[in-house]
C-alpha cells in the first residue's frame, strides 16, 4: 500500500501501569495499629480540642500538630445512613445493607461503617451501635478488622448530641 | 528605604521568609502532610506570622508522585483551612505557584501569600512517573527514562561544541562541594574532577555524577507586597523581574542544545539589566546548567548554585521554589545584592521560569 491508501489511525491503546509504595504516615499508623488490637485510636487537637479518627497528624481546621493520642469508645451513634439496594462490581455483602456514618463516643468526626443485626427498615438517625470485630487471630492494621456495627439496645441518642456531625 | 522599581509588574513584592525540610533519599515514616507540617510552621515562625496573616495560599505538587488523587487537598491540613482562605494549586513545581501568587499580589487587593511545594520521589519509579508528562501518542508509550532523555540533550550540547564532559564533571564537583555547607542538601562531598571522570557512563555521555539525586522534601516561601515587607525582614528580596515561557512538548522539534524559553524569560525579567552576583539554577542534570546559564547570558563571574543546587538535592515540585528561597536568603544575609533564580518544568527544559531578586544597596 502507498502512503495515500493507508487508513488513518483513529485509536491506539497505550497500556499504563505505575506501582507505588504507600506511606500511611506517623499519625495514621497509630490508627491502623489500633485496628490490629481491636481499638479505635484518634488524636486530639491542642487548640480546638476536637478528636479526629483516623487522625491525619495535623488538625485540618487549625493547622497544628495533634500530639495527644485518644482511645475512643467501641460504641457510637448513627448520625446518618443509606440503604444500599443497587448491585455493583466487586460487591461482597448481601443486598440490601446499611452504610452509616457513626459518631464514636468521644470523637468529633463521624466514621463510615456497616450496620447489621437489625432489619434495614428499623435503622434510624440516633441509633446507638457498637463495633463487632473479627476474631482476634484475624485482626490486622486495616478497616477489615471491623466486621460491622450492631445496635446496643440503649435508648436512641438525642438529636442535639449529634446535629453538628451530619 | 524603598523597593527597587520592578521591570515587570507595578507593585513591589518581596520574598520574606523561606523554609525547607532536609532532602532525603527516602522519608519513610512521615507522609506528605507530615513532611510539610514542620516546614509550614517554620516559614511562619521565621516571619513572625500565622496563617491568619495570609491573603492567599498557593501550592505546587503532583498526584503522579504519590499515586493518589487530590493529594494537594490533604496537604492543606498542614496549613489549616479555618477561617476559609483564597487558595490555589498548580500541578507543577511550586515556583509556578509563587508566580501565581505574585500575579495575585499585583492586583493590590492582598499583601501576603504563602507558597509551598512538596514531593516524594521515593514512592514510585520516578523515571516511569516522569514519562507520563510526555506526548501520550508517540513518545509516552515508549516509556523513555529521564536519564536517557537527558543524555540526548547532553549529546546535542557536546556535538555542537558548547560544552565538554570535563565541564559536566566540574559542575557536579562544585555543586556537591558547596553542598557541604548546606545542611538540607542530600549529596555532599568533595570529590576531585579527575576521579569523577573515571566513573562509568550511566547513559552515555552522562556519568552518574551528572545526575540529580532522587529526593523527598518540602519547601515554603512567604511573599509580602509593599512596605509591609520591612516588618518581616530587614533587607527584603524584591522581585524586580519574573517571567516564564514554554516550548513545544515535542522535543524532537526543538534544538535541545539551547533554551529559547529561558532566554526569552531572562530578557523579559531583566536579567541583563545589571550585574548578577549569583544564580540558583534548577538544571537539574549537569549539562542543563550549562544550557540555562548560556540562555540567561551569565558570564563566569556569576556564582552558580552556592546552595549546591539540584545536583545536591532535587525534590520534585519543590526544587524550583528552593532555588528562589536560596537566592532570597543570600539577599537577606547581604552576600548578594542582585540574584537570579531559575526553575524548570516538563521534559528537557521545556518550560522555564526566571526571577530576578534585588536587595537595596
Amino acid at each position: 500500500m502507498t502512503e495515500e491508501t493507508l487508513p488513518p489511525v483513529t485509536m491506539l491503546s497505550t497500556p499504563i501501569r505505575l506501582d507505588y509504595d504507600f506511606t500511611a504516615g506517623l499519625a495514621q499508623s497509630k490508627t491502623l495499629s489500633g485496628y490490629a488490637q481491636g481499638k479505635f485510636i484518634g488524636q486530639r487537637c491542642p487548640k480546638c480540642k476536637k478528636v479526629y479518627v483516623p487522625s491525619g497528624g495535623s488538625c485540618p481546621t487549625d493547622g497544628v500538630a495533634m500530639d495527644e493520642i485518644v482511645e475512643l469508645a467501641n460504641c457510637g451513634t448513627v448520625t446518618t445512613y443509606c440503604v444500599v439496594n443497587v448491585p455493583f462490581a466487586g460487591q461482597s455483602i448481601e443486598l440490601p445493607y446499611i452504610c452509616a456514618q457513626i459518631l464514636l463516643d468521644g470523637a468529633n468526626i463521624s466514621f463510615m461503617g456497616l450496620i447489621q443485626e437489625i432489619p434495614t427498615d428499623e435503622v434510624r438517625m440516633g441509633l446507638r451501635v457498637e463495633a463487632v470485630w473479627v476474631p482476634e487471630d484475624e485482626l490486622g492494621p486495616n478497616l477489615s478488622s471491623v466486621k460491622y456495627f450492631r445496635p446496643t439496645g440503649e435508648p436512641d441518642a438525642d438529636y442535639e448530641t449529634f446535629k453538628e456531625y451530619l | 528605604m524603598s523597593a527597587p522599581k520592578p521591570v515587570v509588574g507595578n507593585r513591589p513584592v518581596a520574598i520574606c521568609s523561606f523554609a525547607q525540610s532536609p532532602s532525603l533519599r527516602r522519608v519513610d515514616q512521615a507522609n506528605e502532610v507530615e513532611m510539610l507540617m514542620p516546614v509550614i510552621a517554620e516559614v511562619f515562625a521565621k516571619a513572625n506570622m500565622t496563617k491568619d496573616d495570609m491573603g492567599f495560599i498557593c501550592s505546587g505538587s503532583t498526584d503522579y508522585l504519590i499515586g493518589g488523587p487530590f493529594s494537594f487537598v490533604m496537604a492543606l491540613d498542614a496549613v489549616g483551612v479555618w477561617p476559609p482562605k483564597s487558595e490555589s494549586h498548580v500541578e507543577m513545581d511550586a515556583a509556578w505557584a509563587l508566580y501565581e501568587a505574585w500575579v495575585q499580589l499585583q492586583e493590590g487587593v492582598i499583601d501576603t501569600a504563602l507558597i509551598y511545594g512538596f514531593g516524594k520521589s521515593s514512592l514510585g519509579d520516578l523515571s516511569r512517573v516522569l514519562a507520563m508528562q510526555l506526548d501520550p501518542y508517540t513518545m509516552g508509550p515508549l516509556w523513555p527514562d529521564q536519564v536517557s532523555l537527558a543524555a540526548l540533550q547532553a549529546r546535542a550540547l557536546l556535538d555542537r561544541g558548547l560544552s565538554t564532559e570535563q565541564e559536566f564533571a566540574e559542575i557536579a564537583a562544585r555543586s556537591r562541594r558547596d553542598a557541604l555547607k548546606n545542611p538540607n542538601a542530600q549529596v555532599r562531598n568533595d570529590t576531585p574532577v579527575a576521579e569523577l571522570l573515571e566513573e562509568a557512563y550511566a547513559v552515555s555521555p552522562l556519568r552518574r555524577h551528572t545526575l540529580p539525586p532522587l529526593s523527598d522534601a518540602a519547601a515554603a516561601v512567604i511573599l509580602v507586597a509593599g512596605d509591609r515587607a520591612y516588618d518581616v525582614v530587614d533587607r527584603p528580596a524584591w522581585i524586580t523581574g519574573i517571567d516564564h515561557r514554554v516550548e513545544t512538548h515535542a522535543f524532537g522539534a526543538r534544538d535541545l542544545a539551547v533554551s529559547t524559553s529561558t532566554a526569552t524569560a531572562a530578557k523579559v525579567a531583566g536579567v541583563g539589566n545589571g550585574p548578577v552576583d549569583l544564580a540558583e539554577i534548577q538544571g537539574p542534570f549537569a549539562p542543563q546548567e550549562v544550557i540555562v546559564r548560556q540562555a540567561m547570558g551569565l558570564d563566569d563571574s556569576v556564582t552558580i548554585n552556592p546552595s549546591g543546587g539540584p545536583l545536591a538535592a532535587n525534590p520534585m515540585m519543590a526544587a524550583g521554589l528552593i532555588r528562589m528561597g536560596e537566592a532570597a536568603s543570600r539577599i537577606w544575609d547581604g552576600s548578594a545584592t542582585r540574584a537570579v533564580a531559575h526553575a524548570t518544568s516538563g521534559p528537557l527544559l521545556q518550560q522555564n521560569l526566571v526571577c530576578v531578586l534585588e536587595g537595596e544597596s
